[in-house]
């Protein structure tokens, strides 16, 4: 409004005002980004260093979690889960297991049993039937999750599917909108008594689920055949729920599997049980699974895993209200995933007592001030937080939760850990019942909803059970590491320009360029040179980046072997591309411009990735920004003293080292596991796991890390002559 | 035990239930128009039917009709007829009307599919209104939005809602061949409750307490798995106005503790009588009544090995239907110290089914993410064929489907797409009939009217939809009304009734997750991010068109050369204060 006003006056104004008013008001922010320019390696050094405080503060500045939404009400009622339903847990695992033992071959004998067990509690039932999956690395549909997932249809024999038995509560007085997903996954094939104890929980569950009456939400049990993958059979039948197919072609599983015996005996058996049924949006969903406890411990363990794929979460609310009927009501030990090496380490150790004295002095100054930090609790948000980071950032999801996310329901998984060992009778009983009232209790308050969640957070790290980081806090770390990349960028583009201009002036004066390549090569579009060189070494990455596609399918290749082809390739194919646009030596471009644009290049990626993914970013951000902040010539003149140049020298050569991906991830390998175990095989098994879930993190590597660390490469070894030479000329 | 199927003469049988039953119905008309001529002829007559379900459950199908003569034979005044009703059929000129109210879903599998109670008193979720006006076109909407207002005051229920165009629509000939005068309008999220219960009540000429209705004890009735109260009006020049009342609750007789029996043992049915299921009992008939009966409906056979009566003291028996028969009692001679108490006793287990539709049909949503999906309807065909079609080969099935789709979702007509038994068909092909009114923003909702020719022989059938999801609207999550969902079948064996039996099933409904503009912080993080990389490209950008920088060093001396972008006239924008 007042620009607008601003300009009516100044279009009638006296162009003398017209001119001062101008320059006064463009003085304030030039000047202002011209300080920050001119300053900018003290910037970029304050800022690097807040960044890095800021994130070893983050298990300090986490929040206890709370119920954000009223409607869920947990542990508002009595659990209704008593010992008859353990009792009928109890039949049910005898049952499964006597059915294993009776049929050592087991064929479709489980789901049958489950099957039965569904019907006679008086619920609908279908079987499921899936042919596994492998995942294929298509470059092309990086991000679409169906296609490239891609069927085996080679043999035909029964013993190719898996069958997932799915059970359907349709709640009495509901009308069927939404529905509450239980999963539990087992291995048909081989079933353990740990798998068959999940069962038994599960069918507790859903039949005191189809006796109650305060269902507002249909039920759903997915029994999965984890035979070929837990992650597999639930995503295939979430795929068939979401996307059906309806006209088939002649490779379909039903005309495939027609002389299968075991399918047609399930479906002469059940009426319409070979219908895919369904139950309306899902709401929520649930895994979970109970593990054997190879150690004593004094109390029943809860172990949440909830992150999916490329660093999605479910909402905070579902964690909540598990984590709060787990501890407050069931009395369970709530956990989730730690990095153990980070438990032991030193420094973090060291970290946590300075904070803690820290807190010590800020209490003695003053008592109100609630800065509470005990080293130990320290250490374990620290290592919580470090490995929450890592599995967002890793982009792989950690249970087979991880399909729903890929449907936008909120999921997780529980793994239960029984204090005692799972054969004891009395003992199985007592957790049954607790397992079995805590999962009652999520159903519970999740069947209170209205409306899908939406009102906690869906971008944070945990850093205990009940504590979390949200997005509004840990972002304060990744934007005070990116903050300096396009101040530093300014100002070596503007140290260019500046050298330019006064070798302009002299040029201008002494003899006048007139031709455009000659503009182009050393005037004002010089940058141009740099963009090239850029673009060049990006595109060499996208091709880095699909090469793996045509390695993996050459057959009779070990990792190792797939590695070295891989890396072979790679360099083989940048002298080709220098021959075909010149190499970044030839071209003469100055290191500081092709720094610049480097700087500005990574801001952008790094920016765009924290919108992906932003752990990936952030973590990036740790190992990239310091490496391209620094990143000088090792021929270049500098004037500082020979101790800060030796110090800048030897930490180029260290992050150009940690900076290429293989070696940062054998690093972290060998810092963690031990160097002994380490091959070259080891990052190719790494990016196939990356490529294979369709893990952003495979295209931050290669597009934005390799191409950034090349660069960084080439203006290590830059000549630095070309000033020289120019002034030869 | 083998289970009892319907067999091949089943539609017959089956239509005949229909007509013993409307029989009994009909019959104290017909004796009342011949014995007291003009006199009055208002009367009212209560029926109660009980079927135990094959899941263990107990039907029970309230029935109530009250009838009016023409309106010229008794003026203003009624002694029967509820003056409410009269005064609004007469105001609105209401030809016809149903209005239910209906609590959980039926569940056309186990409960039956084709036989009449299913196919009248299946409703969905919520409340569903349409109404046949005996009016002009342009008078026609008008009077839907007060007819809205005045039966949402009479049953207490915010049937006014169906007042807005967007909520309701008219389909031509997908719900009822109709000259366009019909509108049909659907509240699937309305709560329903005993408020409901009570003004329906009053309508009847003993309200609830004597009679059958005295047997609706609120806490029993609401707490079964399907609860549908209906009315329905029908008024004519010659026969005057009928209403009727139904109805349909489903209820889990609890004789038998679930607690101590386990569901794998429990084979045996439960054993229920009158004043089990409903906690009270049934002590005399409602003296205005012309009649008043109660029916009990037993699959034939049963009764000899496998069930045994309570209360024999039934007066007539019907036989002769699908594998049923129908046991009729007289409430009339029971009285306080000698209540009726029908019910039945299971002495051995046994499976059965009930009458499946020819088709099931479900309707699902499909696709994920925010942008786009699709809707599907499925049918399924229950392998009953030969019940309902005579040779497999050369006969086909119309089947019509009315599908009415808010306003918010916009749904493409154009990409209709039919599989049958999974391969896709040609349209023409299939589709005989075709209308469709695209919806108007805020306006209309869309209708889609189909019907379609299938094989008899067919599987299974889909028809798909794609659709985008509109995001300027406020609400979190919506729902879609009701499609109606009608199949009607030709069937060869009832060509002597010169009529079409039609089998009318409901869909589920459906929950759009839309976009919203929420701004939590997943939107924050966005904005924020891109803010900031916008900032920072444009910046960049003026920075590499050598502008800012240079004209800091140089002065301003040359600032009128000309960019590759005409940037510097940026800098004269706000000049002045």
């Amino acid at each position: 409004m007042a620009g607008e006003r601003g300009e009516e006056g100044g279009e009638e104004g006296d162009p003398n005002l017209k001119k001062r008013a101008h320059a006064a008001r463009s003085r304030l922010i030039v000047r202002l980004g011209a300080f920050l320019v001119s300053h900018s390696a003290l910037v970029s050094v304050v800022c690097c260093v807040a960044g890095f405080i800021t994130l070893f503060l983050l298990p300090v500045l986490a929040k206890h979690t709370y119920i954000s939404e009223n409607a869920l009400m947990p542990g508002s009622a009595n659990p209704l889960f008593s010992s008859q339903d353990v009792n009928e847990a109890n039949r049910f695992i005898k049952g499964i297991i006597h059915k294993r033992i009776e049929k050592e071959e087991a064929g479709i004998e489980l789901q049958k049993f489950i099957g039965q067990s569904i019907a006679d509690v008086g619920a609908e039932v279908h079987y499921h039937k899936f042919s596994p999956h492998t995942n294929h690395f298509n470059p092309l549909h990086f991000f679409s999750s169906t296609s490239n997932t891609a069927r085996i249809d080679t043999n035909n024999s029964c013993a190719s599917f898996g069958v997932n038995t799915v059970g359907i509560i349709r709640a009495p007085r509901g009308d069927g909108k939404e529905a509450i997903v239980l999963v539990s996954p087992y291995n048909s094939q081989n079933m353990e008594y740990n798998e068959a104890l999940s069962l038994g929980l599960a069918f507790s569950v859903f039949s005191l689920l189809s006796k109650v009456t305060w269902l507002a939400k249909d039920i759903v049990w997915l029994a999965a055949d984890s035979r070929f993958g837990e992650y597999n059979s639930v995503s295939s039948w979430l795929n068939d729920y979401h996307n059906p197919i309806f006209s088939r072609d002649s490779g379909n599983l039903d005309s495939i599997s027609n002389d299968c015996h075991h399918w047609n005996e399930i479906r002469i058996q059940g009426a319409n049980s070979n219908f895919f049924k369904r139950a309306g949006t899902m709401a929520a969903a649930l895994v979970f699974k109970v593990m054997e406890k190879k150690e004593k411990g004094d109390r029943d363990c809860l172990t949440m895993y909830a992150e999916a794929s490329n660093g999605q979460m479910p909402n905070l609310d579902l964690l909540n209200i598990v984590h709060y009927l787990a501890v407050h009501r069931q009395g369970l030990r709530v956990k989730i995933e730690t990095m153990g090496s980070l438990l032991n380490s030193a420094w973090v150790k060291f970290t946590g007592e300075i904070l803690e004295g820290v807190s010590r002095l800020s209490k003695s100054l003053n008592p109100q001030w609630k800065f509470d930090v005990t080293t130990a609790d320290y250490v374990e948000g620290a290592a919580t937080l470090a490995s929450s980071m890592y599995y967002q950032a890793l982009g792989v999801p950690t249970g087979s939760h991880g399909a729903f996310r890929d449907y936008q329901i909120d999921a997780v998984t529980l793994e239960f850990l029984p204090r005692f060992y799972l054969r004891n009778e009395n003992a199985q009983s007592t957790f049954l019942l607790r397992s079995g009232r805590l999962i009652e209790g999520v159903v519970r308050s999740v069947n209170n909803l209205l409306e899908k969640f939406h009102q906690s957070f869906f971008l944070y790290f945990l850093t205990a059970p009940n504590k979390f980081v949200s997005v509004g806090v840990y972002m304060i770390a990744f934007a005070l590491l990116v903050a300096p990349l396009p101040i530093v960028a300014a100002a070596l583009f503007a140290r260019a320009k500046a050298n330019e201009i006064t070798t302009d002036d002299c040029a201008e004066k002494c003899t006048p360029i007139d031709t455009k390549e000659s503009e182009i090569a050393t005037g004002s579009w010089k940058w141009l040179q740099a963009a090239k060189v850029l673009l060049m070494i990006h595109s060499w990455a996208v091709i880095v980046s699909l090469l793996p596609y045509y390695i993996s399918h050459m057959i009779n290749l070990n990792s190792t072997m797939s590695m070295l082809t891989w890396v072979s390739l790679s360099i083989s194919t940048l002298p080709f591309l220098y021959a075909l646009f010149g190499s970044p030596f030839s071209l003469n471009v100055e290191w500081e411009l092709l720094k610049a644009v480097m700087v500005a290049t990574i801001s952008i990626g790094l920016g765009l990735m924290s919108i992906i993914n932003f752990s990936t970013a952030q973590i990036g951000a740790m190992l990239l920004v310091p490496m391209s902040l620094l990143v000088h010539p090792l021929k270049a003149k500098m004037n500082v003293n020979a101790l800060l140049r030796a110090a800048l020298l030897t930490c180029n050569i260290a992050f150009a080292f940690l900076g290429f991906p293989p070696v940062a991830l054998l690093v972290a390998k060998g810092l963690s596991e031990g160097f002994g175990k380490l091959s070259i095989g080891d990052f190719w098994e790494w990016m196939e796991f990356l490529w294979e879930w369709n893990s952003a993190t495979y295209l931050y590597l290669l597009w934005v890390q390799l191409p950034c660390w090349l660069l960084c490469i080439h203006i290590l070894l830059h000549p630095c002559s070309r000033g020289d030479s120019r002034h030869k000329q | 035990m083998a289970s009892l199927r319907p067999l091949s003469r089943g539609p017959f049988l089956l239509l005949l239930i229909f007509f013993v039953f409307s029989l009994s119905l009909l019959r104290p008309i017909q004796g009342n128009g011949g014995s007291d001529g003009g006199g009055g002829g208002e009367e009212f007559s209560e029926e109660l039917l009980l079927k135990p379900l094959p899941d263990r459950k107990v039907l029970a199908h309230f029935h109530f009709r009250s009838a009016a003569p023409p309106s010229a034979a008794n003026g203003r005044h009624h002694h029967l007829f509820p003056k409410a009703i009269a005064q609004l059929v007469q105001k609105f000129q209401i030809r016809e009307l149903e209005l239910s109210f209906t609590q959980g879903r039926w569940n056309y599998e186990r409960w039956g599919g084709s036989d009449p109670i299913s196919t009248r008193n299946a409703k969905p979720p919520g409340v569903e209104l349409w109404a046949l006006f005996d009016l002009p076109t342009e008078e026609i909407d008008p009077t839907w939005k007060n007819l809205t207002h005045a039966l949402s005051g009479l049953f207490c229920a915010s049937i006014n809602f169906l007042e807005s165009p967007t909520a309701y629509s008219s389909p031509y000939w997908g719900f009822l061949s109709n000259n366009g005068n019909l509108r049909y309008g659907a509240l699937p999220r309305e709560a329903v409750c005993t408020e409901n219960l009570t003004p329906w009540l009053k309508i009847l000429p003993c309200r609830d307490k004597a009679g059958i209705a005295s047997l609706l004890y609120r806490p029993s009735i609401y707490k079964g798995y399907y609860h549908s109260q209906r009315l329905r009006l029908l008024s004519s020049e010659s026969k005057g106005i009928i209403l009727e009342q139904t109805l349909t609750v489903v209820l889990q007789p609890n004789s038998y503790t679930s607690s101590l029996l386990s569901s794998s043992d429990a084979q045996l049915q439960p054993s229920w009588s009158l004043s089990q299921l409903f906690k009270k009992e049934m002590t005399g008939k409602c003296v205005l009544a012309k009649s008043s009966k109660i029916f009990l409906e037993l699959e034939r056979g049963l009764l000899e090995k496998i069930v045994e009566i309570r209360d024999d003291s039934w007066i007539g028996k019907f036989d002769g239907q699908v594998g049923s028969s129908l046991y009729e009692y007289k409430v009339d001679n029971s009285n306080e110290n000698k209540p009726l108490d029908v019910g039945i006793t299971w002495k051995l287990p046994l499976v059965w089914s009930s009458v499946h539709a020819p088709f099931q049909a479900s309707r699902f949503l499909m696709g994920s993410g925010n942008e786009r999906g699709s809707i599907a309807i499925s049918l399924q065909s229950t392998q009953t064929h030969d019940q309902y079609f005579g040779d497999l080969n050369d006969c086909t099935v119309p089947v019509i489907v009315l599908q009415v789709v808010p306003w918010y979702v916009k749904v493409y007509y154009h990409t209709l797409q039919i599989s049958i038994d999974g391969k896709p068909q040609t349209l023409s092909d299939v589709i005989e009939k075709i209308q469709v009114t695209p919806s108007e923003d805020k306006l209309l909702p869309g209708t889609l009217e189909i019907m379609l020719r299938f094989p008899c022989s067919m599987l299974s059938a889909t028809l798909s939809l794609d659709f985008d999801k509109d995001s300027y609207t406020l609400t979190n999550i919506l729902q879609m009304s009701y499609p109606d969902y009608d199949v009607s079948d030709d069937s060869s064996l009832l060509h002597n009734l010169q009529e079409k039996y039609l089998v009318r099933s409901y869909t589920e409904v459906l929950l759009v997750p839309l976009t919203t503009p929420d701004f939590s912080m997943p939107y924050n993080v966005i904005t924020f991010t891109c803010t900031v990389l916008a900032l920072y490209f444009g910046s960049l950008l003026n920075v590499l068109r050598g502008g800012l920088v240079r004209r800091e060093i140089i002065s301003q001396k040359d600032s009128a050369r000309p960019g590759l972008v005409p940037l510097y006239f940026l800098g004269y924008l706000p000049a002045k204060e």
